[in-house]
């Protein structure tokens, strides 16, 4: 099985990866994939094939949020240990470099945390079911009028708190901490997409397609659904604010349609269930809102860039390979550019597999 | 090894030679000459050079510049058996699929040479679980290059592998085995035998010029160019590991390319004279990683230079100084900042200004230890 493999020496390695079958699109990696994508049609649609597995969870259920598991909770507490048991795996793989090791504890930690205990212990005090990691427009409807008008005029303080806590992050936090540190302080260090990704999605970084091709799709696809929630959004404020207009009836189904095709269908079934086979980042590099809003904030005005070492590129591609954003890191270090990308996620592994000690992520 | 498949190597999508309307030819040269049937022509004559190049196919291509790129090919100095089947070089591509071929039923390997290129091949031949023994002609690795306490370093990193390092000793033959006419052992410098399924002779490479001579192209051990690479024949130039200048050949990975955008420039806008600028370079001896910027002396001691070495890892460095002025840095395991090194080095800084400032100068991930002098 080299899917987990523990069994590794001083320094972060890549032997074999292009021999493996799990790693490098064999026949294992294509029945991981059935596998993966059959568990994620089974959650959205057909949760009652999983009501023996769900049914297990009963006395963690209780425990955690006070009432029975439902498949929800089987899916939180499936992806929160695939995200402990992996980052494990993560942990002992790149434990020489720091910069792994503290983004990935951190990684474990929010997803534990923010992810899976708070929102059971918020459902066991009988309040909303909260996720302090994510925001606008990862999750559009914390940004709806119903929900937040809710949240911000609630006389409960917790539930005004969650409120300004929403306002703030997407508002304040989001563009200052993106100037300062680049997309990465969510994309690599916070984010629950990318606590799997970049955990039990490590194996598979190098299936990503570097081609032009994949870049120009990507530009499209990130930004289209980009302009889509933003719309969508925006189309629920004004039936909000005018009830009565003609545009406002369009409001709720355009939110269900992309609930189901972009929330359901692309970030769960293709975004993971695709791993073994397009790569870690599907979702985030192809699909995800909130990292088309960082990465304009990160291309256009960050101080975060990767840094090429004066002229030691050696073109040996490494780099580019296991980029599992697709970037052709390559192109920009052989010409000695500092790479200044709107989907890099600041993992840093093209600075760790670099032999010659080339790239460097700097907040300049 | 298997970090990568060819298509991952390839610098350029497929796409990007035609784009840029550059045509590919995947043939070999077999002749360059005149079309006006005379021979080369030489600087300042009358007619307008125009050059055939005519390939293994039998079709002729036209053209009125002409830039050798021929770069190198491995150096072996007749040992008896060097042809044996089992007995290859580790230089080109090619060299791979003979080396795929050799290592099936291959139990032990030994490798000749204990440069960049041995090391590599030992590491390859370590990768597919082969038992390696290298012949180092020196008393440690690099030890011609390295001051003591560096080779000592990287030769303890190697050997740590397994990899069996005679040091002190060379080749004298290659011996053929008995039943199946490919290679069986080695006999050494010392005399001493070794089994050898696969030997991978390491010893350097030479200027590849066979082309550029038959031609009538001025040659020595490489093809002569001056310093804007203009061979003796008008209008044909010589770039990288085949040239040769008036103070000799470069043998470097990025001359080659350097050479490559300013012979571009010589010919497009007549540029002059070709600056190799300060002396860099970088490899990989297993997993340590080695940049050097400037000149680190081999005799390099506590007087002339500040020598770190971290008690944790297996990192260290060496700042050289000239009464006080740093003319070179070394690291093992530690990176550093090209452009940094180059102005400090150029503008004769003061080693203690270096050593104060001397976070600038590292180019370590974040939250990297940092290196205490």
């Amino acid at each position: 099985m080299s899917y987990i493999e523990l069994n590794v020496p001083d320094s972060m390695r890549n032997h074999g990866t292009m021999w493996s079958q799990w790693k490098h699109r064999g026949v294992p990696a294509y029945l991981l994939a059935l596998v993966l994508t059959g568990f994620y049609v089974m959650v959205f649609w057909f949760p009652e094939i999983l009501a023996p597995l769900t049914s297990l969870l009963d006395p963690l259920a209780r425990a955690l949020r006070g009432s029975a598991a439902d498949h929800w909770f089987l899916y939180g507490t499936v992806y929160t240990l695939s995200v402990l048991i992996m980052g494990a795996r993560m942990l002992v793989r790149y434990r020489t470099q720091r910069y792994h090791v503290y983004r990935t504890i951190t990684l474990m930690i929010v997803q534990l945390i923010a992810a899976y205990l708070i929102p059971a212990f918020l459902s066991r005090i009988g309040t909303n079911e909260f996720y302090f990691s994510y925001f606008w427009p990862l999750k559009p409807e914390y940004l709806f009028p119903s929900n937040i008008s809710a949240l911000v005029q609630s006389d409960n303080g917790l539930l005004m708190f969650m409120g300004f806590w929403t306002i703030a992050m997407t508002v304040i936090a989001t563009p200052v901490l993106t100037y300062f540190y680049g997309k990465r302080w969510y994309c690599s260090w916070v984010c629950g997409c990318a606590a799997l990704a970049e955990t039990a999605g490590d194996p598979f970084r190098q299936n990503s397609s570097k081609k032009l091709s994949a870049w120009k799709f990507e530009r499209w696809m990130v930004h289209g659904v980009l302009a889509l929630v933003t719309v969508i959004t925006g189309l629920l404020w004004w039936a909000n604010a005018d009830p009565t207009s003609p545009l406002a009836s369009y409001a709720e189904p355009a939110n269900r349609i992309y609930g189901f095709l972009i929330g359901s269908v692309f970030s769960g079934v293709i975004g993971v269930g695709f791993y073994p086979l397009l790569g870690s980042r599907v979702w985030c590099r192809f699909g995800c809102p909130m990292a088309a809003v960082l990465g304009i904030i990160q291309k256009y005005a960050s101080r975060f860039r990767i840094t090429t070492n004066g002229s030691q590129c050696i073109s040996c591609g490494n780099c580019s390979t296991y980029c599992e954003m697709g970037i052709d890191v390559r192109a920009y270090a052989q010409r000695g550019e500092d790479i200044k990308r709107a989907s890099c996620v600041g993992c840093g592994v093209c600075a760790t597999v670099c032999p010659r000690g080339v790239l460097k992520l700097e907040n300049r | 090894m298997g970090h990568m498949t060819f298509n991952d190597i390839k610098p350029y999508e497929d796409w990007f030679w035609k784009k840029n309307r550059i045509e590919l030819k995947q043939e070999a040269v077999t002749e360059i000459r005149s079309c006006l049937g005379t021979e080369l022509p030489r600087y300042g004559g009358t007619e307008v050079p125009s050059y055939c190049i005519v390939l293994g196919s039998g079709e002729t291509i036209e053209a009125d510049i002409v830039i050798f790129a021929t770069g190198s090919v491995p150096a072996w100095y007749n040992w008896p058996g060097q042809y044996l089947p089992g007995v290859q070089s580790y230089v080109h591509r090619s060299d791979l699929d003979v080396l795929e071929a050799n290592i099936q039923g291959a139990s032990t390997a030994v490798v000749v040479g204990g440069g960049l290129i041995g090391v590599e091949a030992a590491e390859v031949l370590h990768s597919r679980g082969k038992h390696v023994t290298m012949l180092v002609r020196e008393s440690g690795f690099y030890s011609n290059v390295f001051p003591a306490e560096e080779s000592d370093f990287i030769t303890k990193h190697i050997a740590s592998y397994g990899i069996e390092l005679k040091t002190t000793t060379e080749l004298d033959q290659i011996v053929k085995g008995e039943t199946n006419g490919r290679v069986d052992h080695v006999i050494t410098s010392n005399g001493e035998r070794i089994k050898a399924d696969i030997v991978v002779l390491a010893t350097g490479v030479k200027p590849n010029i066979s082309l550029a001579r038959d031609s009538g192209v001025a040659t020595d051990r490489g093809i002569l160019v001056n310093d804007r690479f203009e061979t003796s024949r008008a209008n044909i130039y010589a770039i990288g590991d085949c040239a040769q200048f008036s103070h000799g050949i470069q043998q470097l990975w990025y001359s080659a390319r350097s050479h490559g955008e300013h012979v571009a420039k010589v010919v497009i806008q007549g540029a002059g004279p070709y600056s190799r600028g300060l002396y860099f370079n970088s490899a990989k001896f297993f997993d340590l990683e080695w940049q050097i910027y400037g000149v680190v002396p081999q005799d390099s001691n506590l007087g002339t230079s500040l020598f770190w070495k971290d008690a944790r890892s297996e990192r260290c460095l060496r700042i050289c100084h000239d009464k006080g002025s740093v003319i070179g840095v070394h690291g093992i395991g530690v990176r550093l900042r090209q452009e940094v090194w180059t102005n400090w080095i150029e503008a004769g800084t003061h080693i203690d200004n270096a050593v104060s400032q001397l976070s600038k100068g590292l180019f370590d991930p974040e939250f990297t230890r940092g290196v205490l002098i």
